[in-house]
């Protein structure tokens, strides 16, 4: 059984395994809109490799991080803006 | 069968040109535009729309203020996507010296009926609290703005189109005499008149003005949206001493509130680049300068850097009336930082001179023919560079606008 790590999304704890990004983080928390866009629309992650920047969210207070490229910390809160 | 024939055609189709053309079209004139790349393109889409008035000369502020006063009547009809706001300008002093010339200057715009206020440092750290501790205080302009300049183009553009212009993109002008245009494909217009209204393009077209006007580079940067950070344009008061007096490479500190949230970061000046790749080592000292006034800039995010070219004068006016050998053509070039705010002057002036009408401010300052005095040439030639034929290239239109170095995404310094 591999290491695994708690965080918050949105308030709420969420556990992942050892490595995950924070991505994945938010998507087992079963949020879909990572942010919204100028326009009001619902934005999420499609590159996944950190070129398309639609999966920022703000990690412990600071806003507009690339979910999709930062690994899960113990203790981290995030908080999307979907 | 012959080629359709107008009263004015102007080449360009930034926002020079397209007020040139809503001005003329609604005179009743017969217009068409060429425009060889799109509208709003060039240094329309690279600078930063900030609506201006500078006092480097009487001239140029007789011209910035009656722009000034023409935007503001044209506000009411400008649509959502111009994005115009009236967030008024903070001229930002450093020291007590630059107090001074704030309240020089702010004396001067009241004796000319432009409100101005001078803030103490507490007021001014109220009004923007996150520049850094310890200015001096500022200078208000509270009724100038800021606008989107490609859409406001685009708008000016239709406008002449609702009065029936006639607009070409993909066109570029070549040639243009007092009775008509050469188009690249080696085809003519036939015109009344003709303007050269292509901003640095206007090198191409009529060779001559290689001897008047010269490409300044520069460079802007724009970050993620973190609303609510400043709320004025802000500008140091170094920015007329320090940086833009100078033959050389320069920086100077401005930011502007994008009403998304994001924050425009300039500025830079160079003369002699013909090349319009963005140039980290410049980008990165007005970046560092730009971090010394506001220092949270330094845990923003930059999303995009670019490039554009201003059409630079000796004498810092530009160039509108008759071009001084070729009867029939009008030059509306030469603006340099100031074409978006003075891009509404430059059309009611350009207009009262083909139609033959009074001018609401005197004209003669910035008639071209003005260059054929050697004083006016000698105030660039004094320190200048050897390889000033480097403009002589004919760049192409795309590389006078947008640079765009997309989604380079800065880190613009460490967290602490």
């Amino acid at each position: 059984m591999s290491e695994s790590i708690t965080l918050t999304v949105n308030g709420r704890p969420v556990t992942v395994p050892k490595g995950s990004m924070v991505s994945a983080a938010i998507s087992r928390a079963g949020v879909q809109a990572f942010r919204t866009s100028v326009s009001g629309r619902p934005r999420g992650p499609l590159c996944g490799m950190g070129i398309c920047l639609e999966c920022r969210v703000t990690i412990d207070g600071r806003p507009h991080c690339r979910s999709c490229q930062i690994p899960c910390c113990p203790g981290m809160e995030v908080q999307t803006d979907g | 069968m012959g080629n359709p024939s107008f009263d004015v055609i102007i080449a360009g189709a930034g926002i020079v040109g397209a007020a040139c053309a809503a001005e003329l079209a609604a005179a009743g004139l017969e217009v068409a535009v060429l425009e060889s790349d799109m509208v709003g393109s060039g240094a329309t889409a690279a600078g930063m729309g900030h609506i201006v008035v500078m006092d480097d000369s009487e001239a140029q502020f007789a011209l910035g203020r009656y722009s000034l006063n023409l935007w503001h009547e044209l506000s009411e009809r400008l649509p959502a996507s111009c994005e115009y706001q009236v967030c008024g300008t903070l001229w930002v002093a450093a020291d007590e010296d630059e107090m001074e010339e704030a309240r020089r200057k702010g004396r001067y715009y009241s004796r000319h009926q432009i409100e101005s206020e001078i803030l103490d440092p507490q007021a001014l750290a109220d009004a923007e609290p996150a520049l850094r501790p310890g200015m001096a205080g500022a200078l208000r302009i509270p009724g100038e703005s800021v606008l989107y300049p490609p859409a406001a183009a685009r708008f000016l553009i239709d406008q002449a189109l609702q009065q029936g212009a006639q607009l070409w993109v993909g066109k570029p002008a070549t040639e243009l005499t007092g009775g008509r245009a050469r188009l690249a494909d080696g085809s003519s217009l036939a015109a009344g008149c003709t303007v050269n209204a292509a901003g640095c393009g206007a090198l191409r077209i009529t060779p001559q003005l290689v001897q008047w006007v010269r490409p300044r580079k520069g460079h802007l940067a724009i970050t993620d949206r973190y609303p609510g950070l400043i709320s004025h344009q802000l500008v140091e008061l170094g920015y007329l001493k320090s940086a833009h007096a100078s033959e050389s490479d320069s920086v100077a500190f401005t930011l502007q509130p994008r009403p998304t949230g994001q924050l425009l970061i300039g500025s830079s000046r160079q003369f002699g680049p013909a090349d319009s790749s963005v140039e980290a080592p410049l980008l990165g000292r007005m970046l560092r300068r730009a971090c010394r006034y506001l220092p949270p800039l330094a845990d923003l995010s930059v999303i995009r850097a670019w490039t554009g070219f201003r059409a630079a004068t000796p004498d810092n006016l530009p160039l509108i009336g008759p071009c001084p050998g070729v009867d029939g053509l009008y030059l509306a070039t030469g603006h340099e930082g100031l074409g978006i705010t003075t891009s509404l002057g430059t059309a009611k002036l350009l207009a009262d001179q083909i139609l033959g009408r009074k001018s609401e401010i005197p004209a003669q300052p910035y008639l071209p023919s003005r260059m054929l005095k050697k004083e006016t040439l000698n105030l660039a030639r004094q320190p200048l560079r050897p390889e000033t034929g480097s403009h002589r290239d004919t760049e192409t239109q795309r590389s006078e606008g947008l640079s765009d170095s997309s989604l380079c995404t800065l880190r613009l310094g460490g967290k602490s």
